[in-house]
């Protein structure tokens, strides 16, 4: 094996093999890139990007006898379309169609170190280019063999369609060259296309996916067949983080249908035949518990500790004139379509797991410390998940499921219901922020923002990364992981003279985690609000104040899209308004223009949104409006009704009917989502629509209405008989 | 316990379960039928929907005993073989799919609307219950739009 072929510092290796299957590794010795200087790094994207860069070029592709392109992709796909724009640079490179390319998703590698890890909006991100290299190496592979197969000169060759041509017609397919190029041994350079050639990159491409999806042959975790794996459910405690005392399992092991019974450290788990016995037996346990980590606390207790928390402000209010704003943001559940779960079996001597997880490298370490078992007998394959918006970060179920089947000696399809999802998954942590802007002759003269949050939840992965990169990081002195997290992703887009924004974070033993844009929702958001405040102070209109203090004219045109394509100032109906916001973040940019129908102020709805963005280069632009849709979706749900209580150590929440998710009758029945022209690089895009929109909703909500949003959701009452504990 | 005979997709099955075991169960873990989602299992998520006799029903709280004698469809039943029903030809129009987990729910809930209302307007739309936490709703609305065009 190993032929390198070294240009511009990357290396491709032959994999021995019948078919020609290249790995790209720039772990060897040659030609690291040299490492960005700490000026270089901007936000947290560029952390992962670098805490990647020594391994992320091995990756790998094969072609195989019939044509098709398999490329293994170390991502998790949950919805967010990178494995379509994953294709779409290998068809571009290869040139070959899009429908021949699969990409399926790698199991967890650790020789992968951070480079496994899928969040941030990163994967184009940090893919673009390795991704292409590879392609284009196999590429320049079979356009060789097709050279010395009829004796010409590389040069003289084209590809088209799957298939290398030469100047006198004759064509030979991918297919028939695989063989060939695996056993050539000859050196070969290769670049990717230059972006003015592409013909794949930046069109409309649908899923590659789509058509499983729409006739139900996608196969999510639970839908797989792993032989010997029965359904099984796991009976939780009253409280966050509670623990089995005692338990009484005779009417539920004389049930129908049940195979096994046995406690966890998380509660105690039920398996039966089917699902539905499963969670019969477990509702007829008795089971008493012992506490919980946060029993005694409540939502106002967590108020007021965050308003504890938010660190007093520099500049005194009296000097100048200013504005004041005080925001507080509830608890959200992730709560993805697809409930948290995993199938686990384990032996003696192995283990195997199943599940979608977005950080399975770190999932394989733990469950195999938490087996006993070396690392290289547990085995974690990666599943395509129904949803994540950060979710699956963690690796709760999969580690959960390998107890259970440890302790029954058996393996374990665990599906947690919905109420255990909602109470005892995880959410995006509370926040209150304290704002203050001052201004004087027409412009602001500082801008402070103080977040306090209930601490989100990092062990997944991030935290190594953080620490690993440390030297180059753009922050001063020993910052904890979240306010690194924090000042590599906020960042106020304006002109507003001095600006500090400053995170404090209150430890709380809850489940917490990344929420779709993390800080940013809630931090940005509240600032959006502000900054319509501010204008309103200042007498000017909230386009004409953002443009004029917005810092690029790339930003300024994403803001100029939606005034003109959403008609920004047109004259709305009483109870109706308009509300504009702009955000900055992943080296891409949008701005959302919405129009909200409060006529009754209690039952707010955006009947229609106008975003653009701008993504520096977008690969599928369909794909890109797809998640924008998404981001607006989210602020719709959070800024409007969808939150979670917190009484006495557990939310109230337990089902959509309570926790208040946007449905149909929720969202705009007119949507326009402008896509920017390519002008650089990929930035990211699959957290970027939730903060802008967040900002422009509450924003018209207090044009139609007269009323400052403050507290969020808006309408937050508990309108529901929460389940029994 | 008793045996139940109903056909699933135009094949006829014969199972023994408990009369209350719900529908969703015996679809997904008897019988392997796996395109009807589990989101809930309490009627409000609508990931499961499916038909009865050609009615929407949400089969995580249809009792097994109440399939007895009657056709039940799912997601995989919709097509004509390769052909797609037209529902779901609007579907990959629009692109409408992200993780996809609720969309067999949401394709099922969208025929049985045609169904009875062959040119639904927006307020008809609305009344679609189905949960999409991905959001897709408004690629939803436009699909349903363009399928009622096609039907
Ligand atoms: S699982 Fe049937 S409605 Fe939710
Ligand atoms: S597409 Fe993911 S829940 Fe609807």
């Amino acid at each position: 094996m190993a032929t390198p072929t070294t240009r511009r510092g990357f290396l491709t290796f032959l994999v021995a093999a019948p078919t020609l299957t290249l790995a790209t590794d720039m772990s060897a010795e040659a030609a690291l890139p040299s490492l960005p200087a700490p000026a270089d790094i901007v936000d947290l994207g560029d952390v992962l990007i670098l805490a990647g860069t020594p391994t992320s070029n091995m990756l790998v592709l094969e072609v195989t006898p019939e044509g098709a392109v398999h490329f293994r992709l170390p991502r998790a796909e949950v919805g967010q379309g990178i494995t379509t724009a994953v294709a779409m640079l290998v068809a571009e490179e290869m040139d070959v169609p899009v429908a021949n390319v699969r990409v399926s998703l790698s199991d967890a590698r650790p020789e992968l170190l951070f480079n496994q890890l899928t969040g941030g909006s990163n994967t184009i991100r940090s893919l673009y280019g390795p991704v292409r290299r590879t392609a284009a190496a196999a590429r320049a592979r079979l356009v060789a063999a097709a050279g010395e197969e009829w004796n010409l000169r590389t040069a003289e060759l084209t590809t088209k369609n799957g298939a290398v041509h030469a100047p006198d017609g004759r064509e030979i397919s991918f297919g028939e060259l695989t063989a060939t190029a695996a056993r050539s041994t000859a050196a070969v350079t290769a670049e990717p296309k230059p972006e003015a050639h592409h013909r794949v990159v930046g069109t409309e491409q649908s899923r590659v996916d789509a058509r499983a999806m729409v006739t139900g042959q996608l196969k999510y975790t639970m839908d797989l067949d792993v032989p010997g794996a029965m359904p099984t459910v796991v009976r939780r405690p009253p409280t966050i983080n509670g623990s089995v005392r005692t338990v009484d399992d005779s009417v539920a092991k004389a049930m129908p249908g049940v195979l096994a019974i046995a406690v966890v450290p998380t509660g105690v788990a039920v398996m039966a035949e089917t699902f539905g016995q499963a969670i019969a037996a477990k509702d007829a346990l008795r089971v008493t518990w012992n506490k919980g980590t946060v029993d005694d606390l409540s939502d106002p207790d967590i108020k007021a500790k965050l308003r504890a928390a938010a660190l007093p402000f520099v500049v005194p209010p009296l000097l100048t004139r200013h504005v004041d704003g005080e925001f507080d943001f509830a608890f959200v559940s992730h709560a993805p379509m697809e409930t948290n779960s995993a199938i686990a079996d384990v032996r003696a001597d192995r283990a195997e797991i199943w599940a979608g997880l977005k950080s399975p490298i770190v999932a394989k370490q733990t469950i195999a410390a938490a087996l006993g078992l070396p690392q290289d007998k547990v085995t974690v394959h990666v599943t395509q998940g129904g949803g994540s918006f950060g979710r699956r970060l963690f690796f709760d179920a999969a580690l959960e499921a390998a107890q259970i089947s440890k302790t029954m000696r058996r393996p374990v399809k665990l599906m947690w219901t919905r109420v255990d999802d909602m109470r005892h998954g995880r959410a995006r942590a509370a926040s209150h922020h304290k704002i203050r802007a001052t201004f004087a002759l027409g412009r602001v003269l500082t801008f402070e923002h103080r977040v306090a949050s209930v601490e989100t939840d990092f062990r997944h992965g991030l935290g190594e990364i953080l620490t690993a990169t440390a030297a180059h990081l753009p922050v001063a002195g020993n910052l904890g992981f979240a306010e690194t997290v924090f000042l590599t992703t906020v960042k106020v887009p304006y002109d507003f003279g001095v600006v500090t924004q400053v995170l404090n974070e209150v430890p709380l033993r809850m489940h917490t985690g990344s929420w779709r844009s993390v800080y940013s929702a809630n931090t940005r958001g509240a600032e959006e609000i502000m900054v319509d405040e501010v204008a309103a102070k200042l007498g000017k209109d909230p386009v004409a104040f953002r443009r004029e203090s917005l810092k690029s004219d790339r930003q300024r045109a994403v803001l100029d899209k939606v005034a003109s394509a959403g008609d920004w100032g047109r004259t709305m109906p009483k109870g109706f308004a308009q509300g504009v916001a702009f955000h900055d973040e992943y080296k891409s940019c949008t701005a959302c223009l919405v129009e909200v129908d409060a006529r009754d102020p209690g039952k707010p709805r955006v009947v229609k949104a106008v975003i653009a963005v701008d993504v520096g280069r977008p690969i599928n632009p369909l794909g890109v409006r797809a998640q924008m849709l998404g981001g607006l979706t989210d602020a719709i749900s959070t800024t409007l009704r969808a939150g979670l209580h917190i009484d006495k150590g557990l939310p109230l929440e337990g089902s959509y009917s309570q926790f208040h998710y946007a449905r149909q009758k929720d969202s705009p029945t007119q949507v326009e989502i402008h896509v920017m022209p390519a002008n650089g690089e990929p930035g990211g895009a699959g957290e970027l629509g939730v903060p802008a929109a967040v900002g422009a909703i509450a924003n018209a909500y207090a044009r139609a209405t007269g009323i400052k949003p403050r507290s969020f959701p808006i309408t937050f009452p508990v309108d529901f008989d929460p389940f029994p504990r | 316990m008793p045996t139940y005979t109903f056909s699933v997709n135009g094949k006829p099955v014969s199972i023994d379960v408990p009369a209350d075991m719900p529908l969703l169960w015996v679809l997904r873990d008897k019988l392997g039928v796996k395109g009807p989602k589990f989101g809930c299992g309490i009627g409000v998520c609508r990931a499961c929907t499916s038909h009865l006799d050609g009615d929407e029903i949400q089969p995580c709280v249809v009792p097994a005993a109440q399939a007895a004698g009657k056709e039940v469809t799912t997601i995989e039943g919709l097509a004509d073989g390769e052909d797609l029903h037209p529902v779901q030809e609007a579907w990959l129009e629009q692109d409408v799919a992200q993780c996809g987990y609720c969309q067999p729910g949401q394709i099922m809930a969208a025929v049985a609307l045609l169904k009875r209302t062959p040119n639904p307007t927006d307020a008809d739309i609305d009344r679609i219950e189905n949960v999409c936490r991905c959001g897709t709703y408004f690629r939803i609305r436009q699909a349903i739009r363009k399928a009622a065009r096609k039907m």
